[in-house]
């Protein structure tokens, strides 16, 4: 072989994984200068008054997200009540008491709805739960949420108790336990950890979600007493206030951008590190 | 640990529930933007008088509050256009239009290094809108606007992305003064844009316009006010260029106030008169005439009785013009409608 | 990995009839196996009533326009003429462009993470990418309009015309909203999907394919490229097709930049809109029934499309990662 095709090869090669971890650091950049924005322009406008006080009037500056913010709160804890009970049964079947024929039926429903857009889950939750009772509400927008959480649940739970080895599933059965006793016993709890963060980082997705709240909770310049009035929430204000012209709600979009995503990737960063990257239940 | 978020998440749950529990009385209204501003002041204010009534507005667009009250998802809606003889009938129960402000579009612009105003006659606002004119130095512009010194560069269009009243009223006005537009494009909250960028509500297209260079958008006046936005004179029926003012709408609605139809429903652009501002509206909320939630009927009666008297008082500050007395006169009968 | 093995506790044979079912109920596990099978079941029945209420809500437009909607360009309210084409145009333009960068961008990503990098640096940046896929999309809105909007105004639509100007491509007045820049935010969007998913399917490429390469002289990007890459490559198809699964939905970070105008262009300049982007600006609003169903149809179009690229993307990586990959 002619040096001049070796140094060519030689060249290309360094040129070519260069470019590789260039690609890599580049994208690893991205993520640093998303967060280098929304601290930089975020933290500017983060003040006591944005999570104490309610929205003013349009075109008058010091309002706050306080509503949003617990709207939020509110929304997830009904998307957990509905969704992570159902995500972890149908996990528990899928892992300990499945037929062939029915299981690979579920996990692939299951992974069909794990697909679907969440404008889709939101036209679905509208006509599930606003149109028949004629008007919006907190109860329609969990009810959305709620079913976007349940695969990713499931999908936690049956891949951990998979997991748990079988002699300690034996170990139980040895000493007389019935097989509900030793799921709920032996199994789950040994299984709990990776459960439990599966169970945070769905929560996690659905809290940025804003699609599937547009006509579910619709919004709320107020509180939002009970569950069954629209309610405001932060993904919600980021985007009416994010395509408006006013500074100020610019300014406030920006610190609840802040807020959602601390709260988003630390949730993510607190279960990835509890668990290790092999340990994760894929996120797609 | 998990002790102490589980009670403190319990506890959560059982104050939003609890809340619930007070006798506030939640209304929820839905619909324009062109009116958003001076609407949640009011209810914002009236919520301070009346601490129990929350009236809780979402301006989802006037094609939005039409179709919601349509559906009877929300307590009253609002919108600039007035709803449709189909519509009404659509809906299987009456529903009433109460005026409640008086507000112009305007044609606000970003153009780099022109500051001056700049007069729009009605063939460019329609030649714009239709896409035949399409550069800011054409003629049919220029020729109003002597002495300025007009880029050779593409018009940004920009309209709503959602059904929208103040569409209805730009849309209103382009029927008019243009056949071409009446008969391809037609006056509607949803059309079928030829050209242009959609932004979603008023303060969607204020945004546009105030980022994209060489953009023109028409949004109401208080919006392009309040985010210091330049807007054009428009050439009225008489000829004159007028720039959008509370004099020019009260103007406006001088002869619609007298000939006041009992629904309410009436187009007040391009009306004769050379101090009248050609794209004024009356907006309107739009009340079933049954409810059959006493509390609720009470409160919206009594809100309305206030916006008409001392919800008036807010208008001109946020530069919508007040309603004209004998509207106001025929309103506070027509409340005695609401059963 | 369950067992199946009861049998340890019962000292009496199997039993059958009635009688055996209720001391099986009394035992718990049949009740455990039922409670958990209507779960299971729950899953089922959401996601056919999902279905049914897509098909049963949309049959108003179907009826009316039938395969015609998949080719009518017009959206007008006032005269009830509805047609899918520019918002499925758009919807495929935008992901469409986005794969074009982030496809490039993330292969040579994962190729750096699975062959170059020492493990714990190739897992450590790996989390950190994982992290990016967890970010909203409404966040990516609001970047996309601040940062990226302007940008693409001022700097890279500028750039691009004046090398590129000529095609029809990027011909037509650059507003800074439109196509180009959707599919520069889907695609920063997309891109953890493909790294995270071909860098797991690049590592199961079984070692002696990569020494064999090598030992034949090969530098260490010939046998990447050349050997270890096409062996995984039904898995990076996969993970492609999940991104564009991905893309396709997308609803909020697109509609803040897309510039909601539903027009088939030429220019990736010119503003345009998407399926997810015209639903939620106009589901709230859609007076007459007409209007509302020719927009559900439109989402059980988008159901469709992400329906069939999901089950083709997991198709393929379950094949790659079971050892199906081809060899060279």
């Amino acid at each position: 072989m002619s040096s001049v095709r070796l140094i060519w090869r030689k060249s290309v090669n360094a040129v070519m994984l260069t470019l590789t971890g260039v690609a890599a650091f580049g994208v690893v950049c991205i993520l640093f200068l998303i967060l280098g924005y929304f601290v930089y322009n975020g933290g500017r406008s983060l003040n006591w008054a944005f999570f104490t006080r309610l929205p003013t009037p349009v075109g008058e500056s010091g309002g706050g997200m306080a509503n949003a913010i617990i709207g939020s709160l509110k929304l997830l804890f009904l998307a957990a009540l509905i969704g992570l009970p159902v995500g972890l049964m149908a996990g528990v079947y899928l892992a300990e008491f499945g037929g062939k024929a029915f299981a690979f039926v579920i996990r692939y429903t299951t992974d069909l709805l794990n697909g679907v857009p969440s404008i889709v889950i939101g036209i679905f939750a509208y006509s599930l739960a606003v149109a028949p009772v004629k008007h919006f509400s907190t109860l329609a927008g969990g009810l959305a949420l709620g079913i976007m959480v349940v695969p990713i649940t499931l999908r936690a739970t049956e891949e951990f108790l998979r997991a748990v080895p079988g002699s300690l599933r034996e170990g139980a059965m040895a000493l007389g336990a019935s097989k509900w006793r030793t799921i709920a016993t032996v199994v789950l709890p040994a299984a709990a950890g990776g459960i439990i963060t599966g169970m945070l980082l769905s929560l996690a997705r659905v809290a940025g979600e804003t699609a599937p709240l547009l006509f579910t909770a619709l919004g709320n310049r107020f509180w939002s007493p009970g569950w069954s009035q629209p309610t405001a929430a932060l993904p919600l204000m980021i985007y009416e206030y994010a395509i408006s012209a006013y500074d100020d709600w610019h300014r406030q979009a920006w610190a609840a951008g802040l807020v959602l995503l601390a709260i988003v990737l630390l949730a993510n960063l607190g279960c990835r590190m509890a668990l290790g990257r092999r340990g994760m239940p894929r996120s797609s | 640990m998990k002790k102490i978020v589980l009670s403190s998440l319990l506890l959560l749950c059982l104050a939003a529930t609890v809340s619930a529990q007070g006798n506030t009385l939640l209304l929820n209204a839905a619909g324009a933007t062109f009116p958003y501003p001076i609407y949640s002041k009011w209810f914002d204010v009236y919520h301070n008088e009346h601490p129990n009534i929350q009236i809780n507005y979402q301006s989802i667009g006037s094609g939005g509050g039409i179709r919601q009250v349509l559906a009877h998802t929300v307590d009253f809606g609002a919108s600039d256009g007035p709803m449709s003889d189909e519509q009404l009938a659509q809906a299987g129960f009456k529903i009433l239009h109460f005026p409640t402000v008086l507000g112009a579009d305007v044609p606000s612009y970003n153009v780099p290094g022109v500051t001056a105003e700049l007069n729009f006659t009605q063939k460019a606002l329609a030649g714009i809108y239709l896409g035949t004119i399409t550069k800011w130095n054409d003629p049919e512009i220029a020729n109003a606007n002597k002495g300025v010194n007009l880029p050779n560069a593409d018009i940004v269009v920009v309209h709503r992305s959602d059904g929208s009243g103040t569409t209805y009223i730009w849309t209103d006005f382009l029927s008019k003064i243009s056949e071409d537009w009446k008969n391809k494009v037609g006056k509607g909250t949803s059309v079928n844009w030829p050209v242009g960028l959609g932004g979603k509500g008023n303060e969607g297209v204020s945004g546009l316009v105030k980022q994209t260079p060489n953009s023109i958008g028409y949004i109401e006046l208080i919006y392009a006010l309040q985010n210091s936005i330049p807007f054009g004179k428009v050439q009225n029926a008489a000829g004159k260029f007028l720039k959008a003012d509370l004099a020019g709408v009260t103007a406006a609605a001088a002869g619609a106030a007298k000939d006041m139809p009992d629904d309410f429903r009436v187009s007040i652009t391009n009306t004769p008169g050379a101090a009248a501002y050609p794209v004024s509206s009356f907006t309107w909320l739009l009340i079933p005439a049954k409810i059959d939630d006493a509390a609720k009927r009470d409160a919206v009666k009594g809100f309305l009785k206030w916006m008409m008297t001392d919800g008036q008082t807010y208008n001109e500050t946020l530069s919508y013009a007040k309603l004209p007395k004998p509207v106001v006169e025929k309103e506070m009968k027509a409340i005695s409608l609401i059963q | 990995m369950s067992t199946t093995a009861t049998t340890i506790d019962r000292a009496a044979p199997p039993e059958v009839g009635p009688r055996a079912f209720i001391r099986r109920l009394r035992d718990g596990d049949e009740i455990a196996h039922v409670v958990t099978l209507v779960f299971a079941a729950a899953i089922l029945l959401i996601t056919s009533l999902l279905v049914y209420e897509l098909w049963m809500d949309s049959r108003l437009s179907r009826a009316k326009f039938g395969w015609d909607f998949f080719w009518t360009r017009t959206w007008d309210p006032i005269f009830d003429h509805f047609g899918a084409l520019p918002f499925i145009y758009g919807t495929l333009v935008t992901s469409v462009v986005s794969l074009m960068i982030a496809v490039p961008l993330g292969l040579a990503a994962a190729v750096f993470l699975a062959e170059l990098a020492p493990r714990r640096l190739s897992d450590g940046i790996a989390f950190l990418i994982d992290l990016l896929a967890a970010i909203p999309s409404v966040i990516y809105g609001l970047l996309g309009i601040f940062v990226v909007v302007p940008l693409m105004r001022t700097v890279i639509g500028p750039a691009l015309k004046a090398v590129l100007g000529k095609l029809p491509l990027f011909g037509g007045p650059n507003y800074g909203v439109g196509f180009l820049t959707a599919g520069i935010v889907l695609a920063i969007m997309v891109v953890p999907f493909i790294i995270s998913v071909s860098r797991e399917v690049l590592l199961t490429v079984p070692g002696d394919q990569r020494e064999a390469a090598l030992a034949l002289g090969a530098t260490r990007w010939e046998a990447t490229w050349q050997v270890v890459v096409p062996w995984a490559r039904t898995g990076i198809m996969g993970s492609v097709f999940l991104a564009l699964a991905r893309a396709l939905g997308e609803t909020m970070a697109v509609t803040m930049v897309i510039g909601n105008d539903p027009k088939v262009s030429a220019s990736l300049f010119a503003p345009g809109y998407t399926i997810a982007a015209v639903i939620a600006n106009e589901f709230t609003e859609a007076t007459g029934d007409l209007y509302l169903s020719a927009l559900i149809e439109l989402g059980l179009v988008l159901f469709l499309m992400t329906f069939i690229l999901n089950g083709l993307a997991r198709i393929l990586i379950v094949a790659t990662e079971r050892g199906g990959g081809h060899p060279s």
